[in-house]
């Protein structure tokens, strides 16, 4: 089975917005960065299903080549080769301009199954997985959080707001992953030496040119600075009247 | 006047809260709403969609068993016969999985959780956070249609807009995956990214065994969902679809409290647009007494149960 896992680097949790000086965007400077963790996730069940089924295993990153560090990491943990799809700034892509690109390569692969993060933690859009797959013209399950698969498709659950939902679908498909669906595995020493042979193309991407037009970037507006109503139970009936009275919550 | 399509989601008649306040958002900007429902019970939830803005009702019949590609290919054509030049869904987990679908059959890309919404003319504007909320772009789009999600708890649905036409519509069939069973929700038990009121516990609660007080006090105010933080969650004490935080769900409650939480960014990205936030720690340095407009000092243990029935008593006065 050609299997593919898309993934992300993003900042970190502790990176700090500072818009630039025009307000298009944020200022870089000082982030570290990391595999978005929803992408661990899909790195991980891409590795499982192919230890079931066979195959092998290709990271595909949309990203600068800085991301060769986050790609290596994936093939450390099992995967077989790496393609990054150069774009020196991923925030300038929409989900669109994203997800066509991805699909055009995925199609180059001849992959038959995708797995990627529910949701990247930078821009939060949730939106590629099931945009990549609309455009492929592929089954898409999206969060999901249980999977069994067979060679020709398989049944997925997912939780929404009005239960657990279990969907069935035939492959080739798109599936973004959940936290619950696995425990992501890290390197081991062997697969970290073994990584530095493998593989990791760069090649450029598609040219979809974006849709998105930025007005303006700024910092939410502070939080007003609240106050410690006091301490203990005793505290209960000021709180009580602060949320009734001030904050007429109650 | 623009003509916005938007997917409304509703169970057994009753329209869903987040849907109305979608709604509630294409209908501020006063253009010509078309929400779009299906499932059992859709004519009836119809009145509800009428009064929060939609002027036309489609109700998609057969569209059961559910096939999210099917219902995504059908509001498309529905978005290209009206002409509408935008397209919203609430950001539920079922909306942020049927509009990225919708959005690539028109070409268009998406803006997820928008907590903004405006028009002049025919052309659209958002407002939506990145990176977990720590800064906030304004945007619009060269898009041929705006599609968008709406952040649940933001907007507002309108009051008794009034009747709306209400047409049905056969589902397309076909779809490439499609859902086969629905294990239902404990009744009345709310989703947190929904509820009105969010009391989350973390590692301050000391065992899952703890967690009935977070749950009575839930209960006390009749419109809560409970949280947790990304510890306690991965401490396995409380299930994943609790979690508020940067790897969990954004909430945006009237109010939250934090019981036993030191405040980790991880878990500030997740709730800090609440409108009212109330800490109770018994560090007076945990960073959660930072964001919080409110703050108890103390043993969770002891305060709990003296607020949950000071608030069963408010409610009751």
């Amino acid at each position: 089975m050609k299997i593919v896992a898309c993934v992300k680097r993003v900042p970190t949790t502790e990176a700090i917005a500072k818009p630039t000086s025009d307000g298009q965007g944020l200022d870089p400077a000082g982030w570290q960065y990391m595999l978005s963790f929803y992408d661990e996730l899909a790195l991980e069940e891409a590795l499982k299903t192919k230890e079931k089924f066979g195959g092998d295993v290709t990271v595909v990153t949309l990203g600068p080549s800085e991301a060769s560090k986050e790609v290596r990491e994936c093939l450390a943990r099992g995967a077989d080769n790496g393609v990054i799809l150069k774009e020196a700034d991923p925030s300038t892509r929409d989900p669109r301009s994203t997800a066509k690109a991805l699909a055009a390569k995925i199609r180059a692969l001849g992959a038959e199954l995708v797995f990627t993060g529910r949701v990247a933690t930078d821009r939060d859009h949730a939106a590629v997985g099931p945009m990549l797959a609309t455009y492929l013209g592929w089954a898409c399950v999206s969060e999901v959080f249980a999977l069994e698969l067979t060679e020709t498709g398989g049944t997925a659950k997912r939780e929404t707001e009005h239960g657990v939902e279990s969907v069935s679908f035939s492959l080739p498909a798109v599936i973004t992953c959940n936290k619950g669906l696995n425990e992501p595995r890290r390197a081991s020493l062997k697969g970290i030496m073994g990584a530095k042979a493998k593989p990791i193309a760069e090649e450029q991407p598609e040219g979809v040119p974006n849709q998105v037009i930025v007005k303006k970037v700024e910092l939410p507006p502070a939080r007003k600075a609240g106050r410690i109503i006091g301490e203990g139970a005793a505290a209960v009936p000021a709180l009580i009247t602060a949320l009734r009275n001030e904050a007429q919550v109650l | 006047m623009a003509t916005i399509v938007v997917f409304a989601e509703q169970s057994k008649g009753q329209a869903r809260r987040a849907s109305l306040e979608c709604i509630g958002a294409a209908f501020a900007t006063n253009a010509k709403v078309v929400a779009v429902t299906f499932g059992a019970g859709a004519d009836a939830a119809a009145t509800a969609l009428g009064a929060a803005g939609a002027k036309e009702v489609i109700c998609l019949t057969g569209a059961e068993p559910f096939s999210p590609d099917s219902v995504a290919a059908d509001l498309a054509k529905i978005v290209g016969e009206t002409g509408a030049k935008a397209f919203l869904a609430a950001a539920t987990v079922t909306g942020k999985d049927i509009a990225p679908r919708v959005a690539a059959h028109l070409d268009s890309t998406l803006f997820s959780d928008v907590t903004g919404f405006s028009a002049s003319g025919e052309s659209f504007q958002v407002v939506r956070p990145w990176l977990a909320g720590k800064a906030i772009a304004t945007l619009t789009s060269q898009a041929p249609v705006l599609c968008a999600t709406t952040r649940p708890n933001v907007f507002a649905p309108a009051e008794a807009a009034g009747a709306p036409t209400v047409t049905t519509r056969a589902a397309s069939t076909g779809g490439k995956a499609t859902v086969t069973a629905v294990e239902a929700k404990v009744a009345g038990k709310l989703d947190v990214k929904e509820a009105g009121v969010v009391v989350s516990g973390g590692r301050g609660m000391k065992g899952p065994e703890h967690f009935g007080l977070i749950e009575n006090l839930a209960a006390a105010f009749g419109n809560a969902a409970t949280g947790a933080s990304r510890a306690v969650v991965d401490a396995g004490w409380r299930p994943h679809a609790e979690q508020v935080g940067q790897t969990g769900k954004t909430v945006a409650p009237v109010l939250y409290i934090a019981v036993g939480i030191s405040g980790a960014i991880q878990h500030l990205a997740g709730m800090r647009t609440s409108k009212v936030i109330v800490a109770i720690n018994k560090d007076k340095d945990a960073p959660i007494f930072k964001v919080a407009d409110f703050g108890v000092v103390g043993d969770a243990f002891e305060i709990l149960p003296v607020l949950t029935e000071a608030v069963k008593a408010a409610r009751a006065r």
